[in-house]
């Protein structure tokens, strides 16, 4: 709605010299003064070339409809659980194909967690009788390939490894049943394979989830989609982020509902007592259970804003461990990446700075969608992580709304009066104002093998973001 | 080395105050490793892995603690930081209230801030408007881009947008605007009559706007609105967009009975759309065009009061003894200096010291190519004039306002070249503009008198005659206060007029002492 200019003395905005704002002020009139700063266009090759894409980017007149549409497709999505299958069925996975956490990389390139979890995989899928061997096979590309879970219409987290033998949780946009997103089931924490962990405990783990947790919750979903209930996501993340969870780093009530939902229906499925019971003790007891069910519904919400011309909105961002990648609307499945920052944040006793590896896995899906770190306002425990205090979390909240497109009022942030969180990272926003996209996440040892360091906090390199706006340009 | 591990019962904190709480217990000297976490199974399993035996019976809800060192000293050390850091962790926090929202850092966060703010003036970057002018068309809001160096497709970019979204962009470049009585960027305080006629002002450049509505509000006349609109906005790629959202503005506007648009001649296909839509709107539109063989701007308002059926008053000026007394050295002449802030100050200048003095006048914004001032007299930071004759500088313009403020604001480069004037033996009379307003400099004949004064020494103490002829544009509403520094003005021997072409004129006059009786006479007007 455009304002009347002319209907009285008027209240200004003003961004630029501080003269202009203080003879405003001279004269009696509400001023509220932008803190500008000059784009960044840095790191680049050529920073003029990318001030120059993003002024192209900026004057481009799809930009305003296109993003406001990738906005409007990313909180139309409701996704809702309709089935618990092995990745070999799900995904057409044949032996030897594994799918990985971030942007593309190749074996001489990979980080220590991703290289422990392919391992782990390899010794999984019985591919390789012991650690040396599944590296020579890795190395050598005899008989493997890996891909990342992106191109998949997957998502993992951490090393986000699958393996066709891997059970996956199946989502669907009930708004549009035919676009699909999977993820593999949470491990737990500790020793695990998404943290790049390969010892005997946890092929065991892979194995006791293969065999009994996966067709346990295939039996449960499938009877509750069967009696007509559905199982929504959605609503479920919408609840938990006003119950102290971002869904990043902290998924408790989340994890909490979920059982809820499901648990009648374990119980009434026929199976053993004791599998029933293992199977509801280890859901619990893994306060991260449920980020496996946040991630596809990130997924779907991203891959939907994907694909519309002139859109700036990110639909991915992603870590390999070595890369950070992101994914732009106007420019559908092309990555921009730079190297992975190191997190900041708190070490698991005997575990410093020296065991960290880079940043890695697809988790930051979740503040693709607008959560996680996007939302630390309401999950005020997680800014401890880096040593700060409540009202740190609320101004990471608002701040994020200054790179943001939209807001979503499905998952609405209670201590800022149930704003919706905040939406559809724009990339000329990050270049304009400096500000990135805030992440929590858990930190991978470096060394294949270790598993969890620790928990923190990280951005994306801007690398990510100087070369998508020159593609984008390229575009306009 | 010791080991010490113990469970507390009944403790709980949450898993990242412990690991907060553990770490400063490993930071304590000779702690060596330490683990402070419920002992869930696999905490337990994590402290076992770290070499410690954990004894049976701990629970999920049992604090365990284990802490290595080098000797009980140390295990004491380090259960002190513990305790020190649960209760830290245990004290109320020292709350900081919600605080604020972060200051916005772009006009969307702003304009979300600011629902009801209706302007926003852009100051920043010329390369950085197009996004921030683009936050302010999305969320409604019109728009005043004082900066210059923007490219001209993103002000066709912009005023597209903005005519999409219903709101105006004024400017690029738009040194000047006022709107519901307020001045935005620099601007003169227009006080008018509660009773007469009032005029909207639609203008393309800033300080002949500023000249415009200086005289007119001299006159009585009350100015409803000024929207500029940017000395582009008439050209062939930009196409009079804004101009003709402004007619529309203001011939909804109750408060204008009469619009005003001043401009430089208008590219031909585009004066074509303007008049046509000067034509259709109900308000009676008079333009005011700029140029060679045209009036200026002093003798469009008379035209404009004529059409008002306003009387002409006697435009102010403020005159030395020395020239009153008319007993100047009447029979030397000379070149004439013009520096200017204002370009279209400049520009008229030369259009009225053109039409009376016989000789070239070069100049950075040249009437005619072949007078632009040689290479060799710039890039220095104060322009090189001498041998150069008559000159006119546009100290305004973008050559000397790159990575500095503009001369209405900073006027060091015109006092250092004022300075330089007084030393050249060709000079005869110096010819410069004081703007006053919002914006402009708080005290201009501070600093500008001494030097006025110390000028005039200079050529006195070499035998030659000086004059220094001040083109004020201002009202008698100002901040700076007109008369005292029109008074400050002559008391260090210059001659200060309200209308600028009065002052070229009086200069033109000195510079060519055959033109002086003509031209001093009629400009006398209220004493110093």
């Amino acid at each position: 709605m455009a304002h009347d200019l002319l209907a009285g003395p008027p209240s200004v905005i003003t961004a630029g010299i501080d003269l202009l704002a203080s003879a405003l002020r001279e004269q009696a009139v509400d001023v509220t003064a932008v803190d500008f700063r000059p784009p960044v266009t840095e790191p680049s090759d050529d920073p003029a070339a990318t001030a120059a894409a993003l002024d192209a980017v900026l004057a481009d007149p799809r930009r305003a409809a296109a993003n406001a549409e990738a906005a409007a497709r990313m909180l139309a999505v409701r996704a809702v659980l309709v089935d618990v299958v092995p990745a070999r069925e799900a995904l057409g996975m044949t032996a030897g194909e594994f799918y990985h956490a971030g942007p593309p990389i190749t074996w001489d390139r990979t980080s220590g967690p991703l290289r422990g979890a392919l391992i782990g995989a390899m010794l999984f899928e019985g591919l390789a009788a012991d650690a040396a061997d599944a590296e020579a096979k890795l190395a050598a590309g005899d008989g493997v390939s890996f891909s990342p879970c992106h191109e998949h219409h997957a998502v993992g987290p951490m090393a986000g490894l699958v393996s066709p033998s891997m059970w996956m949780f199946k989502l669907v946009d009930a708004e549009h049943p035919d676009r699909v997103a999977y993820c593999s089931l949470n491990e737990g924490l500790g020793k695990v394979l998404r943290y790049g962990a390969y010892s005997n405990e946890v092929i065991e783990r892979l194995r006791w989830m293969a065999d009994i947790l996966g067709p346990a919750l295939q039996i449960a979903v499938r009877s509750i989609v069967a009696s007509g209930k559905e199982i929504d996501v959605s609503a479920i993340v919408g609840q938990m982020v006003q119950m102290g969870d971002e869904g990043h780093n902290r998924n408790r009530a989340g994890t909490l509902m979920f059982l809820r939902e499901v648990l009648p229906a374990l119980i009434s499925s026929g199976l053993p007592v004791a599998d029933v019971s293992a199977v509801a003790a280890f859901m619990g007891g893994n306060d991260h259970f449920f980020l496996n069910l946040v991630m596809p519904c990130g997924k779907l919400m991203g891959d939907a804003a994907s694909g519309i011309p002139g859109s700036t909105v990110v639909t991915a961002m992603c870590r390999n461990g070595t890369d950070f990648g992101i994914r732009v609307s106007g420019t559908d499945d092309e990555w921009f990446t730079g190297p992975a920052n190191y997190p900041e944040g708190l070490f698991l006793a005997g575990f410093s700075a020296e065991d960290a590896n880079p940043d890695i896995g697809d988790s930051a899906i979740t503040e693709t969608m607008g959560i996680g770190g996007m939302v630390m306002a309401t999950a005020p425990a997680i800014v401890r992580f880096v040593g700060g205090a409540v009202p740190d979390a609320l101004a990471v909240t608002q701040r994020m709304y200054q790179i943001t497109e939209t807001e979503n009022p499905a998952f609405p942030v209670p201590i800022l009066e149930f704003r919706g969180a905040p939406t559809g990272v724009d990339v000329t926003r990050v270049l304009r104002s400096g500000i990135l996209p805030q992440i929590n996440t858990g930190m991978a040892g470096k060394v294949a093998g270790t598993g969890q360091v620790g928990a923190g906090l990280v951005t994306p390199p801007m690398d990510c973001f100087t070369k998508a706006i020159v593609s984008l340009a390229g575009k306009v | 080395m010791t080991d010490h591990v113990e469970l507390r019962r009944g403790v709980y904190q949450d898993s990242v105050t412990l690991l907060r709480i553990a770490q400063a217990v490993s930071a304590a000297p000779g702690v060596t490793a330490a683990q402070v976490a419920m002992a869930t199974e696999l905490n337990v399993e994590l402290t076992v892995g770290l070499g410690f035996s954990i004894p049976d019976g701990a629970g999920p809800n049992d604090l365990l603690v284990a802490v290595r060192g080098d000797d009980d000293a140390t295990i004491r050390a380090g259960l002190d930081a513990l305790d020190a850091a649960m209760a830290a962790a245990a004290a109320p926090a020292q709350s900081t209230g919600f605080g604020g929202a972060p200051a916005p850092r772009s006009v969307r966060a702003a304009a979300q801030a600011a629902p009801d703010s209706a302007v926003v003036v852009l100051s920043v970057p010329g390369s950085a408007v197009i996004g921030e002018a683009m936050d302010a068309i999305e969320a409604g809001r019109h728009v005043m881009i004082f900066s210059d160096n923007v490219p001209v497709e993103h002000e066709v970019a912009l005023k597209e947008a903005a005519d999409r979204a219903g709101v105006i962009v004024m400017g690029p470049d738009c040194g000047t605007a006022v709107i519901g009585g307020v001045g935005l960027g620099f601007a003169n305080v227009l006080a008018g009559s509660t009773s007469g006629p009032t005029v909207g002002v639609i203008a393309a450049s800033g300080t002949g706007a500023q000249q415009l509505t200086s005289l007119l509000d001299e006159a009585g006349v009350a100015i409803s609105q000024v929207i500029g609109v940017g000395g582009r906005d008439l050209s062939e790629p930009v196409a009079a967009r804004s101009t003709l959202a402004a007619l529309r503005l203001l011939e909804g506007d109750p408060n204008t009975d009469h619009i005003v648009i001043i401009s430089k001649p208008p590219h031909l296909a585009v004066a074509k759309k303007v008049q046509d839509a000067a034509s259709t709107v109900s308000t009676p539109t008079m333009p005011v065009l700029l140029g060679k063989g045209r009036p200026n701007i002093t003798e469009a308002v008379e035209a404009v009061l004529g059409a008002l059926e306003v009387p002409v008053p006697e435009w102010p000026s403020w005159l030395p003894e020395s020239v009153r007394g008319n007993d100047s050295e009447s029979d030397v002449g000379g070149a004439l200096r013009g520096l200017f802030s204002g370009g279209t100050l400049a520009d008229e200048a030369m259009l009225v010291i053109g039409d009376v003095l016989q000789t070239p006048i070069r100049s950075n914004i040249p009437l005619s190519p072949e007078l632009a001032l040689p290479a060799a007299a710039l890039g220095h930071g104060v322009p090189h004039l001498s041998g150069l004759g008559t000159v006119v500088v546009d100290l305004g313009d973008d050559e000397f306002t790159k990575g500095r403020p503009h001369p209405m604001i900073d006027p060091s480069v015109k006092l250092d070249l004022l300075a330089a004037q007084a030393s050249d033996p060709d000079v005869r009379v110096i010819l410069l503009d004081v703007v006053l307003g919002y914006c402009a400099e708080p005290d201009p004949s501070a600093l500008l008198a001494p030097v006025i004064a110390a000028a005039l020494d200079t050529a006195a103490a070499a035998g030659r005659p000086l004059d220094v002829v001040v083109s004020l544009c201002g009202t008698a509403g100002d901040p700076q206060d007109r008369e005292r520094q029109a008074a400050a003005l002559v008391a260090a021997g210059a001659q200060v007029h309200a209308s600028n072409a009065a002052a070229a004129r009086a200069a033109a006059a000195i510079a060519d002492p055959s033109l002086q009786t003509r031209s001093i006479a009629p400009l006398s007007g209220k004493d110093a």
